[in-house]
């Protein structure tokens, strides 16, 4: 086995594979160092993929010709696309994928991968020289070379697991927690902070009566996480829809005082927005009951996961509490629900490139980071892996802009904002969404991935035909026709005169079906892309409207600000804004006005000075 | 230069000379230096006025004597150490002194606005407050100090945060929609309390929007003087400004341009603006005076109109004035009033008609006032309002909220920072 690599990839879920996977693409010798070869691609928490937002990074990824796209239609047995009727920029394609056939997907994309080995083993240390990472050193005394590492460890960080009141070391059940290496981070001095995040109990399918239930099933719209996957391969299942109510909240508030959450064990900070059910009943106590999505896990898998009733309450009123719930009177669990506390570094430490500012050849990239998710973390693994592998190649660093990516956005807000809870990506993140659609990320990203070099033939043959038919249809919408034409189709338009189809389509009454009618030329292609030319047009007008104010932007974030500004030498910043400049180092004026609490004042004193400096 | 490596700067910050008393500001890490340099006296207390002989710093001449105090920062206007001279208005005393200042180390003259500007930078005021000082510097009248000094106090700011607020707080649950429908604990649509909360902002915006700009303070009220040719309307002029702004004569075409003459009436300020009269066939140079008065019409706040009074332009601007009322003795009982500017008849009456209609016009003292900048601003912010009604989907209802936000960010100078900085600096006279 070879003992020199490029770049290490440390941890092998979400982050790790697709860091490995994005390194190897750029051509660099890349490493993908697991405890256990088997648990490489698992999905540890819930068994859906994509969502709002989330579905946005995962075809984001995908357009990079990242792996998570691909494993997930491999293993898709749930297709939902989420706000249908709000919005095409906030549609959310969500998969539930079988945990079996994604590993098995995973595993597969990266045996295939020419420069990936796969090294099994316990990553002891890094091996550095000063501030400089040349490597890991192994539990069993190996050593790895490189030129550069990234560490996607997830919640092994200082893990605890909490079930009741009872705790134990140790990231998530049946592994063990990289403790080592924390307390070397901790002596490179990488400031950490305390999160905590939950997990439900998981049930068994056969214990539930699925014939009392509201059923959910997929969609039958035949559209995929990416592109390249051929169609929904994987037998397709349905969920069910149960609701706690005022039994199952009576159980739970009786037993408040064996929650460590409420007893004062855990003092980690959780995400507001995915609340346990005891947080929920505590702080929501009026509600008569929450919805709870009973997600099956796999096609010959019998497990059942309940998404929405994430606890740490002790196993027996787990069981309480989910017999309360109809369809579930007779239910028995599998493994019982409980929360991880987890260290954190503070992503305000790193570059937009997820390198540690002053640790050379150090990335950070997933839950270690902060954030929650697999798609936050697949997001995170693709740009460190990347930026890895151009930073040891001298290539430019690939830096996403928020105006044209969630990714952009993450990274953005991850590296000024730092983290309070665990972060999570949502729609309304991205101020510029209008233009960041999911089925758009391709057109938006594809050519920057092919320029960034990371982009396999196949996946390049296949945008070039997508461009080519993109010109076609763009071809035939600029045919004129009057407001009759269109009423002839059943397009009740208010407007009259004649205009071109493309100038049509900013009318809610004309879509893909009756366009078709005035253009049968249409009929032959893909209706994926003809629905995205559509919406294309449709919001056309507002997304101009936005064109401006990115340009402004654009001209903040040129305005540079030197790397070693004092900030407490701005006169008139407050303490506080000090802290969270120093803390954040933004390196233009466009990124200091969105570091929290910077004021106009504040920023126009920042201009100023950091000219005065420069002068 | 000392160790935040900034000059010290001066101006003469008060009006133009000769006044009865000049006040020349200096502000910078070497003002208190400076101020010792120039006068024979111990350094006092901050905030503590005395008389001082000032004197050359090199010649050692007696230059005046003033009033001298100082400031030091950042409890200052600037935030900067600061040292005001108070000295005789007159043009020689003011040059000398500035000369003097000119010849000591670190010293320069002020650019425009860079009083205001280290202000703004030292976190002593925001942006819309540093617009307020803007106005404040330019108020010639005292009812123009009091509004400038509100907006200066912030009012708008308040006022403009509180809607920050409450938009947010509407986006807010549209978001929740947006990102959360899958969840199962967010309703699907929005409840009636949101979009009466929407029509309330809507319409609190439309009522600041009504209001007056703070521009009327400072410019004045335009009243434009109007009527066919030879009706009296220069002589009116001259009355109502009590001096010989237009040249008056019988030859029907005499005013040929516009003359503006801004005067205070009641301490109310009017721009006074005396128009070409109006009439078919007239030369080619008259006529273009012609087509200004009737921009100048349009424009106007009040028309003072000496013709016919069924051929008064916009009755509803109007105050219809039989002129020359010592040559015609035939009452037009459709005027609003008969005046004679020559025996003064009824000319107290006219300047009354004025400051009454005035009050409806400009802002009342401690009503907030928005000047122009910040009227576009709510203006636009109103209309993203406005356009949640007619959003196709949910997604754009969010977008006019986002925009509207931005919007309202302008007044209080989120965005676009610099451009806002240049053009705001770029508006004070020099030493302000």
């Amino acid at each position: 086995m070879l003992s020199e690599f490029d770049v290490i990839v440390v941890g092998g879920g979400h982050a790790g594979c697709e860091a490995a996977a994005a390194a190897a693409r750029m051509g660099v010798r890349t490493a993908l160092l697991s405890f256990a070869r088997d648990s490489i691609g698992a999905m540890s928490c819930n068994p859906a993929i994509g969502g709002l937002g989330k579905g946005h990074l995962v075809r984001e990824v995908d357009a990079f010709d990242g792996i998570i796209g691909r494993a997930t239609d491999e293993a898709g047995i749930h297709y939902r696309m989420l706000n249908a009727s709000k919005g095409a920029a906030v549609q959310g394609p969500r998969v539930q994928a079988d945990r079996r056939r994604y590993k098995l997907a995973i595993h597969r994309l990266l045996d295939e991968q020419a420069d990936l080995d796969i090294v099994e083993g316990e990553a002891a240390a890094l091996r550095l020289e000063g501030r400089q990472v040349t490597g890991v050193v192994l539990a069993d005394g190996r050593v790895l070379r490189s030129r550069a590492v990234i560490l996607a460890t997830g919640t092994f960080l200082g893990g605890k697991l909490h079930f009741g009141m009872r705790n134990c070391p140790g990231g998530r059940v049946g592994e063990r927690s990289a403790t080592a290496l924390a307390y070397q981070l901790r002596d490179l001095q990488l400031p950490l902070a305390r999160l905590k995040t939950g997990t439900p109990p998981r049930l068994d399918g056969r214990t539930i009566d699925w014939a009392a239930l509201e059923r959910q099933p997929s969609d039958d719209e035949g559209w995929t996480m990416s592109p390249m996957s051929e169609g929904r391969l994987a037998p397709q299942l349905f969920c069910a829809i149960t609701r706690t109510n005022a039994r199952t909240h009576q159980i739970i508030r009786d037993s408040l005082h064996r929650s460590p959450l409420f007893a004062g064990e855990i003092t980690g900070v959780g995400p507001r927005y995915c609340p346990s059910i005891e947080d929920k009943v505590h702080r929501f106590g009026d509600r008569e009951g929450h919805q709870i999505f009973l997600e099956p896990e796999g096609a010959d898998d019998f497990t059942v996961y309940p998404n929405g009733i994430s606890t740490s309450l002790p196993e027996d009123v787990q069981l309480d509490m989910v017999r309360s719930m109809p369809g579930l009177t007779r239910a028995e669990i599998l493994q019982a629900g409980y929360a991880v506390e987890y260290d954190h570094v503070d992503p305000r430490i790193l570059e937009p490139t997820l390198a540690v500012r002053d640790v050379q050849g150090l990335y950070l990239a997933g839950q270690i980071n902060g954030t929650t998710g697999y798609e936050e973390a697949a997001a995170q693994g693709l740009v460190a892996g990347l930026n890895a592998a151009a930073a040891i190649s001298d290539r430019d660093p690939v830096i996403l802009d928020r105006s044209l990516s969630y990714i952009g956005v993450m990274m953005d807000d991850l590296v000024l904002q730092g983290v309070t809870e665990p972060y999570r990506m949502l729609t309304a993140r991205a101020e510029y969404r209008l233009r960041l659609r999911a089925d758009n990320a391709e057109t938006r990203l594809t050519p920057l991935a092919i320029e960034t070099g990371c982009v396999s033939g196949p996946r390049r043959l296949h945008f070039q035909a997508t461009q080519a038919a993109r010109m076609r249809i763009e071809g035939l919408l600029t045919s004129q026709l009057p407001a009759e034409a269109l009423r002839g189709v059943g397009a009740d338009v208010r407007g009259d005169g004649r205009r071109s189809l493309a100038d049509w389509l900013r009318f809610p009454e004309l879509d893909g079906r009756k366009l078709k009618a005035l253009v049968p030329e249409l009929e032959v292609e893909s209706r994926f892309l003809l629905e995205q030319v559509v919406q294309d047009h449709r919001y056309a007008p507002y997304v101009a409207r936005q064109q401006s104010e990115i340009a402004r932007l654009r001209k903040d974030e040129a305005i540079r600000i030197p790397r070693d500004l004092d900030f407490s030498r701005v006169p008139g910043l407050s303490t506080e804004m000090v802290e969270r400049l120093h803390a954040a180092r933004p390196a233009s004026l466009g990124a200091a006005g969105r570091v929290r609490g910077i004021t106009p004042a504040a920023l126009a004193a920042i201009l100023v000075h950091a000219r005065r400096v420069a002068a | 230069m000392t160790g935040t490596g900034r000059d010290t700067i001066y101006a003469l910050s008060s009006g133009s000379p000769p006044a009865a008393v000049a006040i020349v500001r200096i502000s910078g890490p070497a003002a208190l230096v400076a101020l010792q340099q120039l006068t024979d006296i111990a350094p006092a207390l901050p905030r503590h006025a005395r008389l001082a002989t000032l004197r050359h710093p090199v010649g050692g001449e007696a230059l005046d004597r003033a009033l001298v105090l100082h400031f030091t920062g950042p409890d200052s206007a600037t935030g900067e150490d600061v040292a005001e001279l108070h000295l005789h208005g007159g043009r020689a005393v003011i040059a000398s002194v500035l000369a003097a200042l000119c010849s000591i180390d670190g010293l320069r003259p002020a650019e425009a606005g860079e009083f205001t500007r280290r202000s703004f930078e030292n976190g002593r005021v925001d942006l819309a407050e540093a617009e307020g000082l803007a106005d404040l510097l330019l108020a010639e009248t005292e009812s123009q100090r009091r509004a400038a000094l509100a907006l200066a106090g912030g009012s708008v700011s308040h006022l403009v945060e509180d809607w920050q607020r409450r938009v947010l707080a509407l986006a807010a649950d549209v978001e929740a929609c947006l990102d959360f429908s899958d969840e199962g604990d967010v309703a699907e649509g929005l409840p009636s309390s949101w979009h009466e909360e929407l029509a309330r902002l809507a319409e609190e915006m439309g009522s600041l929007l009504s209001r007056p700009a703070i521009e009327r303070l400072r410019d004045g009220l335009r009243v434009s003087i109007a009527g066919p040719p030879n009706a009296g309307k220069s002589s009116l002029l001259n009355a109502l400004a009590g001096r010989e702004a237009a040249i008056i004569s019988d030859i029907a075409g005499t005013t040929r341009d516009l003359i503006e003459a801004p005067t205070a009436i009641g301490g109310a300020p009017f721009l006074l603006i005396d128009t070409a009269g109006l009439r078919d066939g007239a030369d080619e140079i008259e006529a273009i005076g012609i087509s200004r008065t009737r921009l100048s019409l349009e424009q106007a706040d009040i028309i003072l109109w000496l013709g016919a009074p069924c051929d008064c332009p916009d009755p509803p601007r109007s105050i219809i004035v039989q002129a020359k009322a010592d040559l015609n003795p035939r009452i037009d009982a459709r005027a609003d009033i008969r005046v004679s500017a020559v025996t003064g008849q009824n000319m107290g009456k006219l300047i009354e008609l004025l400051i009454a209609r005035a009050e409806g016009l400009l802002p009342k003292e401690g009503e907030v006032a928005i000047n122009a900048r910040h009227q576009a601003a709510i203006q636009e912010a109103r209309s993203f309002l406005d356009d949640t009604k007619s959003a196709p989907d949910l997604l754009i209802v969010a977008e006019s909220l986002r925009l509207c936000r931005v919007a309202l960010d302008k007044v209080t100078g989120r965005a676009g920072v610099e451009d806002m900085l240049d053009a705001l600096f770029g508006r004070f006279c020099i030493g302000k």
